[in-house]
């Protein structure tokens, strides 16, 4: 008999937030994970996305080593319909 | 840890059920337990030892702490990992009970903000945690700090590092191709841990430097590469040979990073005798060695020599630090004849990246 060593934890699996199906009027996040040439990126696709009818915002995090903070998710959810991270680099 | 339970082990068995609370697992008759422990995708590759009940309520004696003691968060999947899950794959590692303080406190210094330990694993750069142990403990539970320090041949050294790292694929989840992109990795995410040489060295230890007592049980870990050699075999002066490792030094990572990532230095024991045999001490050696690690950024803006990496244009003109304050970290090890040093080049560091960061060793 073994001893199981893993956290034994099961992941919730969570349904897919439906497709939108327009663009037009819609709030898009555009999170810059902060790695070199990630703005380059999300300068293009704010520029296509603002000719597309939604509204930009962008978001940094902090650092591309660390987890988003709680509180930047929060502020992204709370203000956007979707959201779009650049990896770079 | 490897021999039958004996006879107290079956009691313990008979009375408390052990007080074990993980999930059991039955391996079927006819399967063969080593292949069934790779094939639920418990090992980091080499064979694992079986960790029966016997032999985890073993590692708990170990340790005062109680198996249901919550230990640190472990990343990626941020999960409470109990004193149990890490003595389950201490087992697993190879380890002694007496290692298992070690284990612990080296969690401990991992699973932390400074240290990052998320970052670390998700990196796809080929870094891992490496710990050096100071503090008496090292000699007691027999770690080595001599010849083939960061190489093969002792249980220790080799163990507790790779309980940490079974304890970050197993509870964390972190298994390289999932949340471990690294593009190349490294041996050393296997395992790499050693002690410092305290006994033959005649100065302060790396703990000590980082504002331990020298009787205090320590674990440093830092955020590095595999070790690289640098050879001096000719330098007969402290100055010639603060100079030979400097221009080691002037590489690690890349010659064009700059204070953004640390290094680790370890001395070995003739390396070290030039500069003690000079009378210098440990703040004497880091002073001489940081003055002779002053980059003239011109030499490493981008463009320059023709390579596109380095540092901005706007950067030129400028004589900076390699390593930024108390970013590096110097440590005494190795066999006693050998005119070798090693160097651990590290990954972004501070808030941005990862701290070396120190705990104590607690029964």
């Amino acid at each position: 008999m073994l001893l199981d060593p893993t956290s034994e934890a099961e992941s919730t699996n969570r349904a897919l937030t439906a497709r939108k199906p327009s663009l037009d009027g819609l709030t898009i996040g555009l999170l810059d994970i902060n790695k070199p040439r990630g703005d380059v990126f999300l300068d293009r696709l704010e520029q296509q996305l603002g000719r597309r009818g939604a509204t930009v915002l962008r978001f940094a995090k902090p650092t591309f080593t660390k987890p988003a903070p709680a509180d930047l998710r929060h502020e992204i959810a709370t203000q956007c319909d979707a959201v779009i991270e650049a990896l770079a680099d | 840890m490897t021999v039958d339970p004996g006879r107290i082990d079956a009691l313990r068995a008979r009375y408390d059920g052990w007080g074990l609370a993980s999930r059991r697992v039955e391996v079927g008759s006819l399967e063969d337990e080593a292949e069934a422990m790779f094939d639920r995708g418990w090992t980091d590759g080499l064979p694992i030892v079986a960790p029966t009940e016997a032999r985890v309520a073993r590692m708990l004696d170990g340790t005062t702490r109680s198996p249901g003691d919550i230990v640190a968060l472990m990343p990626p999947a941020l999960v409470e990992c109990t004193v149990e899950k890490v003595a389950v794959n201490a087992v697993m590692a190879g380890c002694r009970p007496e290692y298992l303080p070690v284990v612990l406190a080296a969690l401990e210094a991992i699973c932390t903000d400074e240290f990052n330990m998320h970052g670390v694993l998700a990196t796809t750069m080929g870094v891992g945690p490496v710990f050096v142990v100071n503090g008496p403990i090292a000699q007691r539970i027999g770690m080595n700090a001599g010849i083939n320090v960061l190489g093969h041949g002792n249980r220790a050294n080799l163990t507790i590092g790779r309980a940490v790292q079974l304890v970050v694929r197993n509870v964390g989840g972190g298994r390289p191709g999932e949340i471990d992109r690294a593009t190349h990795g490294s041996p050393a995410k296997l395992s790499f841990c050693f002690a410092e040489d305290e006994a033959t060295s005649p100065w302060t230890t790396l703990a000590e430097d980082r504002g331990f007592a020298r009787s205090t049980d320590v674990v440093t870990a830092f955020c590095g590469e595999a070790p690289r050699i640098v050879v001096d075999q000719r330098s007969r002066t402290a100055d010639s040979l603060v100079r030979s490792l400097a221009d080691g030094l002037r590489s690690a990572v890349s010659s064009r990073v700059v204070a953004g990532m640390d290094a680790m230095l370890v001395v070995s024991p003739e390396h070290l005798s030039r500069f003690s045999d000079a009378g210098w001490d440990r703040a004497r050696f880091m002073e001489e060695l940081g003055a002779h690690l002053m980059v003239d950024t011109d030499t490493i803006v981008i463009g320059a020599g023709g390579i596109e990496e380095g540092l901005p244009e706007a950067m030129a003109g400028l004589t900076l630090p390699k390593f930024r304050p108390g970013g590096l970290l110097v440590v005494h090890a190795g066999g006693p004849a050998g005119l070798f040093s090693s160097i651990v080049g590290g990954w972004l560091n501070g808030p941005m990246g990862s701290e070396p960061t120190s705990r104590e060793i607690t029964p």
